[in-house]
């Protein structure tokens, strides 16, 4: 029997993807001898309040954290920083990975650190708690955190969850005024959220649109493209890149250009990937197993709306669902509701085991998946509870699934030669045998 | 049509020749350093007992660690897939395999054609691993291959402590200064080891029929600790230490 081909061809927008990347790494070392605002913080601590101060850069820890996990080398010099200064080797990778480059002074693009104006932050789990406390301490920088209050939305307290989360926001204005001395302009902050809300409903578009077979994307390329929306989310640049990629994703998908010539099977990864080997992915790839889709790459960077029968289709925005943002108040109900109906990043960080099981087995029907890949990432506590429930879940869904372990940005908990040996049985359990 | 499997271990070379579905020859050979030569040797070996030439050999498979060092392997299988096809051989009602080898340990859930369902690896942790049981009769200063049978004569029960291999070696000694009888501190060891490969298997599900292979399926105290942890009987098949060369050598044969 011959094998059926599909064609394939690289992404046009690969390209500004990466100067996007390299840019923005860029910019955040030169930002304030421009007289630019600079700033740190999770990547999901409500950045586009930040804009209503004008332009800013944000070094979100997290994907700063990955992008120096990504250098082995580099992370294992930051981390033993900060571990020799006695913080537990057993904390999140990112953390330990950011807090070392702010120890040694080092900056991961070259140059020092440079001091930021003030952090912007959000408590979404312990170690973010800890983290930017350890910034402040350090570096001497002002600090202001959103407690951000996440729970189901159907329990009754929804409401006061809204209230709480928006009297934060608020209060956070006139504080980043005083710390900053600059005049909040809401026209601003009105902008900002608007191409925020735009930028995670495309994100969530085009990952949508990897249900499709073959498909259009491969995982490694959706991180890759993924790196705008995660750090400059409220830009009109980033808007411009999503809608030119989703235009691309469609027209792969109307052509039947494929993300691998051979799609034998089809696969869900979960949790993030180790970030210094994402050849992990071409690996299986090879064998005609191709990732279409993580819980990780959608909750960050975008949503989805869960229809009655459990299936999804894209978000509309708060602004095509007729929500009025003509004013600071207006604005920032918007983005609160926006934020705590956001499904799949609230089970991620609610660790509630009835809810990511039922989410990822979902996931896994909706992209008509024929197994998954689980990282048992230590690097990550929060993303990596209930991932047993999850993969007994699954597996009683009918899926294949096996299990390696690691830690997304250290590599010094990540076994090459083991790991593979895993993939290569789960391959062999698939009768999917190397592509010739 | 006459096939060859090669199990290269991360202590020794295993070398199975089948010819239509019946073992020819069975070889085991330490592996050393330089394994692609002792698999070259364990082969000329097998083939000489099986009184087989090497070019009547239609198709060789290697599994293991080590499988990449037969050279004169034309494809390769993983080590659960091995243990699977080769337990069924014997036990054809088997549906949960337990390996237990010098430094590794598996759970293989498999159907009745041999087919993986389900797998579960330990590969970071000696304390569930036959290179346990080594370091033990070092402390101890007793033979390996005598702790089976001294563990079986232990009658006073004793708790190990310490989860790690490296600390139970200080926690035996402490044992030994307290005259605790050897025997008794011998079985502890094996309960230990039990307990950790039990703890492993339950997260694939024990299925019966279930088979144990592998190197320390040879040691009856061990097996004697196994079946109590689990809770269920073994089936241990003749030479369990060759379950993956057969296993590879049958996937040879298609």
């Amino acid at each position: 029997m011959i094998e059926e081909k599909f064609k394939t061809q690289p992404f046009k927008v690969f390209g500004k993807a990466k100067e996007l990347r390299q840019g923005f790494y860029q910019s955040y070392a030169t930002a304030k001898d421009e007289g630019k605002l600079t700033t740190t913080g999770s990547i999901m601590s409500f950045r586009p309040v930040i804009a209503g101060l004008g332009d800013f850069v944000h070094l979100g820890g997290e994907p700063y954290g990955a992008v120096v996990g990504a250098d082995p080398i580099m992370s294992q010099q930051f981390t033993e920083e900060t571990e020799s200064r006695g913080y537990a080797r057993d904390m999140c990778g990112y953390m330990r990975n950011y807090l070392g480059s702010m120890f040694l002074n080092k900056y991961a693009f070259g140059g020092p650190f440079k001091k930021p104006s003030f952090v912007f932050h959000v408590h979404f789990c312990e170690h973010h708690g800890k983290w930017y406390q350890i910034v402040k301490e350090t570096l001497g920088v002002p600090v202001k955190v959103i407690d951000f209050p996440v729970g189901p939305p159907d329990d009754g307290r929804q409401e006061s969850r809204e209230d709480y989360l928006y009297n934060q926001l608020q209060e956070s204005i006139p504080w980043m005024e005083k710390v900053t001395g600059i005049k909040y302009d809401d026209e601003k902050l009105i902008k900002a959220l608007k191409n925020y809300f735009m930028n995670e409903s495309l994100w969530g578009e085009i990952i949508l649109l990897n249900r499709n077979r073959p498909a259009p994307i491969d995982i490694k390329t959706l991180y890759a493209f993924q790196i705008p929306g995660t750090l400059f989310p409220h830009e009109q640049r980033c808007v411009d890149f999503q809608k030119e990629l989703l235009d691309e994703m469609k027209y792969r998908v109307k052509e039947g250009i494929a993300a691998v010539p051979v799609e034998r099977a089809r696969l869900m990864h979960d949790n993030q990937p180790p970030w210094y080997f994402l050849d992990l992915f071409r690996y299986m790839e090879q064998h005609g197993a191709v990732v279409v889709i993580s819980h990780y790459v959608l909750f960050l960077g975008g949503t989805v709306n869960e229809k009655p029968d459990g299936s999804f289709e894209r978000q509309p925005t708060p602004m095509e669902m007729g929500m009025k943002m003509t004013n600071r108040d207006e604005a920032l109900r918007a983005l609160v509701k926006w934020s705590l109906r956001r499904h799949s990043w609230r089970v991620g960080i609610s660790n509630l085991a009835d809810e990511k099981k039922d989410l990822e087995v979902k996931l896994a029907k909706d992209w008509h998946i024929d197994g998954a890949v689980m990282h048992f990432n230590r690097g990550c506590e929060m993303i990596a509870s209930n991932e047993k429930e999850v993969r007994l879940a699954l597996m009683a869904a009918g899926y294949p699934v096996v299990t390696y372990e690691g830690n997304m940005a250290d590599r010094r908990e990540f076994d090459e030669g083991q790991t593979m040996r895993r993939i290569t049985a789960f391959m062999e359990s698939m009768n999917l045998k190397k592509i010739a | 049509m006459i096939t060859a499997g090669v199990d290269i271990g991360s202590k020794t070379v295993k070398v199975v020749i089948v010819k239509d579905g019946k073992i020819l020859s069975k070889v085991i050979m330490p592996g050393g350093r330089k394994k692609d030569e002792v698999a070259d040797q364990a082969f000329n070996e097998a083939l000489e007992k099986a009184n087989v030439k090497r070019e009547d050999v239609l198709k060789i498979v290697s599994t293991g660690a080590g499988k990449k060092k037969a050279l004169y392997a034309k494809d390769d299988i993983s080590e659960v897939g091995a243990d699977a096809k080769g337990v069924l051989f014997y036990f054809p009602n088997v549906r949960t395999v337990i390996d237990v080898g010098a430094e590794e340990g598996r759970g293989v859930k498999c159907d009745a054609t041999g087919k993986v369902l389900d797998f579960v690896i330990n590969e970071k942790c000696g304390a569930g691993a036959g290179s346990f049981t080594e370091a033990m009769s070092r402390a101890l200063e007793v033979k390996l291959e005598d702790m089976g049978q001294m563990s079986l004569t232990s009658h006073g029960a004793v708790p190990m402590n310490a989860q790690c291999a490296v600390f139970a070696e200080s926690e035996v000694i402490s044992l030994i200064h307290k005259k605790i009888p050897k025997e008794d501190i011998i079985k502890a060891v094996h309960d230990a080891i039990a307990a950790r490969i039990t703890s492993m298997i339950r997260t694939i599900g024990v299925e019966q029929d279930v088979c144990m292979v592998g190197g320390l399926s040879l040691n009856v105290g061990f097996v004697k600790s196994m079946k109590d942890a689990l809770g269920v009987d073994l089936l241990i098949p003749e030479d369990p230490e060759f379950i993956g060369a057969l296993g590879a050598a049958l996937a040879a044969q298609g």
